[in-house]
């Protein structure tokens, strides 16, 4: 009883049978067809949105352009075409040595850091259909600067141990999955609903600040200034060894989330119409759930708790793409974008240098308002 | 039961998808328990029955969204449950009760998305896929809205566009959960009516379906549940009853001929505005003291 045995008259593409004069009548009546084109390059075939390409490929570039002009800054300026001929290899010996040894870890670390709470901050507004929804909420950001405070200020033979074994940011990253996974489980009921993973993650998140409130109340005045300048994020100081690991970290992750992309877009319109497509909704929420927390916690492993930027980074990013829904690709580079420019006006721009944390959400608050305000006012 | 094919009744190898024995139930408490049903091809069969009574169950079981605890649904012939789920979506459709689209997304994208049983990580998009979002928008009437965002509709061409999604997936096998809800009664019949165009062109649809009057009006075969089992079965002539429903809603009614279709219209009768010599007995004792 398939559609091959139906009745010979109408013709039978998908199943579904359509009289032949029905299609025409109404093909005839219509004008140019308004659903997106495809592009096929030999066994690949996708949409084509030359916006959005184009918006994409304009973010990469500037990512780009502001990753090499925070090279270029600091005591021995260089000049741009030098950094990008460095960068390529074709170099000289001095500025290959301060551009690759000395300023690089910095610049990777800002990028590496933006994408990874840009691509997070996607995941987790997309999961919960709400644009509050951002790894800070869930209580990764955190979990990870209560752990961190509590190995800084606590100076006792167990905290040492665990500092010299696994280094303050090792242990930070442990804390915040934790504490993302703590939220995950208690979200949990029957699948995950968005709201209440919100709820959760924000009850999750206030009892870790209470507990980091009241170990910064009750330490040491130098172990508080050592712990504040971990609170608030920085990429002052990186060096390639802390790099290596949050950039092979974070592309195994976004390798992961785009393999995991295209059965996630029918999620966008709720759990039984993708279910309904054929998606297994909840392996899938479930794989990209862990690896938005993953990538929020090497974020933070790497450059502390940077606030605002995956908050912000998706919804500027569905702005541009003029996207319903939070682009990955475009949200990573958006957050890379976002983190580096901020981390050079901090360095340039203002009569005293201030930690990048302070920059991105003084940058991305006004910005997301400004683009809020424009689709207000058309 | 002349008027239905032979399978309609009892079951047999000719129905496109069966439950056999299911019992399902949220986290402990039983809903439907060992009901057998299968649904007749190529006609519109309407699930009905008060409030809780399990319909939606029913349907969201049939269509895979809920696992049975006990028994199976079978699909041509196939356990439902070992079927990969994206290749039960090749052979069904379903629209779910009130979908949202996200804010901002059009027409035309929302249809797209139907095709995602078709695709591949590789195989985004085609000119197979373009074409039949482009004939599903054509059946359905929207094509003209293709560009305009879904959440700027109206809800009667919301719907539209929503089984428009489901027909781009291409199964000749529809289940729509309550696709007039929300809606007044001209687009209500607006739905409906494309439905049954849906029908004629050969799909076997299943609906859910609370007015009882458009349920008997373009059905062919009721399925009429109470309190988890079912209590009747068949063409709305042959099904609907004063008792029937007394029975299955505690509705007092009465069913006439439609004086404009084929089919039996019920009037329900409460206790305000009756005729006294129609009204229950009971009731006019309370009203003349």
């Amino acid at each position: 009883m398939n559609g091959a045995d139906m009745d010979g008259t109408g013709v039978n593409v998908t199943g579904v049978n359509v009289t032949a004069a029905d299609v025409s009548d109404v093909e005839r009546a219509r004008g140019k067809p308004s659903v997106a084109p495809g592009v096929r390059l030999g066994r690949v075939s996708f949409v084509w949105r030359p916006w959005l390409a184009g918006v994409t490929l304009l973010l990469a570039a500037a990512a780009f352009l502001a990753f090499c002009l925070s090279i270029g800054v600091g005591d021995f300026p260089i000049a741009l075409p030098q950094v990008i001929s460095t960068i390529l290899g074709r170099g000289e010996q001095v500025d290959e040595f301060v551009i690759m040894d000395l300023r690089m870890p910095r610049a990777l670390a800002g990028c590496v850091v933006g994408v990874a709470l840009g691509v997070s901050g996607a995941i987790t507004q997309s999961i919960a259909r709400n644009p509050l929804a951002s790894p800070d909420i869930l209580g990764i950001t955190w979990g990870a600067g209560a752990v961190a405070v509590f190995l800084v200020t606590v100076s006792g033979g167990t905290a040492t141990a665990v500092v010299n074994s696994v280094g303050l940011s090792g242990a930070a990253l442990a804390g915040g999955l934790g504490t993302g996974l703590l939220v995950y489980v208690l979200a949990w009921r029957r699948g995950i609903d968005g709201f209440r993973l919100i709820l959760i993650g924000l009850c999750v998140s206030a009892v870790m600040e209470a507990v980091t409130t009241w170990l910064l109340v009750t330490a040491d005045i130098r172990d508080v200034a050592r712990a504040q300048a971990w609170l608030i994020g920085s990429l002052d100081n990186r060096s390639w060894d802390d790099v290596r690991v949050a950039l092979w970290c974070t592309l195994a992750l976004t390798v992961v989330v785009a393999a995991v992309a295209f059965q996630f877009k029918p999620l966008h319109l709720g759990d039984d119409v993708a279910a309904g497509l054929g998606v297994r909704h909840t392996v899938v929420r479930a794989v990209l759930l862990l690896c938005a927390v993953l990538l929020a916690g090497v974020a933070v492993s790497a450059a502390g708790p940077v606030s605002f930027v995956a908050l912000v980074a998706p919804q500027v990013a569905m702005r541009l793409t003029r996207c319903p829904t939070p682009p990955l690709a475009a949200s990573g580079l958006t957050g890379a974008l976002l983190l580096v420019g901020a981390d050079l006006v901090a360095r340039t721009a203002l009569p005293i240098t201030l930690p990048v944390g302070v920059v991105t959400a003084a940058i991305g608050g006004p910005f997301l308002v400004y683009l809020l305000v424009r689709a207000n006012l058309r | 039961m002349e008027h239905l094919t032979g399978s309609a009744a009892g079951g047999g190898d000719t129905a496109r998808l069966a439950a056999r024995g299911i019992t399902v139930g949220y986290g402990g408490r039983i809903v439907i328990d060992g009901l057998d049903v299968s649904v007749p091809p190529r006609v519109i069969t309407t699930i009905i029955g008060a409030n809780g009574c399990g319909k939606s169950t029913l349907l969201r079981t049939l269509s895979r969204l809920l696992k049975p605890v006990r028994g199976s649904v079978v699909l041509d012939g196939d356990d439902i449950a070992r079927l990969r789920t994206r290749d039960v979506a090749k052979k069904l459709g379903l629209l779910p009760q009130a979908p949202v689209a996200p804010e901002g997304l059009t027409v035309a994208d929302l249809v797209a998305r139907g095709r995602h049983p078709h695709q591949s990580w590789l195989r985004q998009w085609s000119s197979d896929d373009a074409a039949v979002v482009e004939r599903a928008l054509a059946m359905t009437g929207v094509s003209d809205l293709a560009d305009r965002p879904v959440d700027a509709l109206s809800g009667g061409q919301r719907q539209r566009v929503w089984i428009s999604m489901t027909l781009a997936q291409g199964t000749d096998l529809l289940l729509l959960d309550e696709p007039t809800t929300y809606l007044d009664l001209a687009h209500a019949i607006d739905v409906l009516d494309l439905v049954d165009d849906l029908h004629e062109s050969g799909c076997t649809v299943v609906l859910v379906l609370h007015d009882l009057n458009l349920a008997t009006r373009y059905s062919d075969n009721l399925i009429v549940m109470k309190a988890g089992a079912i209590l009747a079965q068949g063409h709305p002539r042959d099904v609907i009853t004063a008792d029937l429903l007394r029975e299955a809603f505690g509705l007092r009614a009465e069913v006439i001929d439609d004086p404009v279709g084929d089919r039996p219209l019920i009037v329900p009768i409460g206790r305000a505005h009756v005729r006294p010599d129609r009204m229950d007995k009971d009731t006019v004792q309370v009203r003349l003291g």
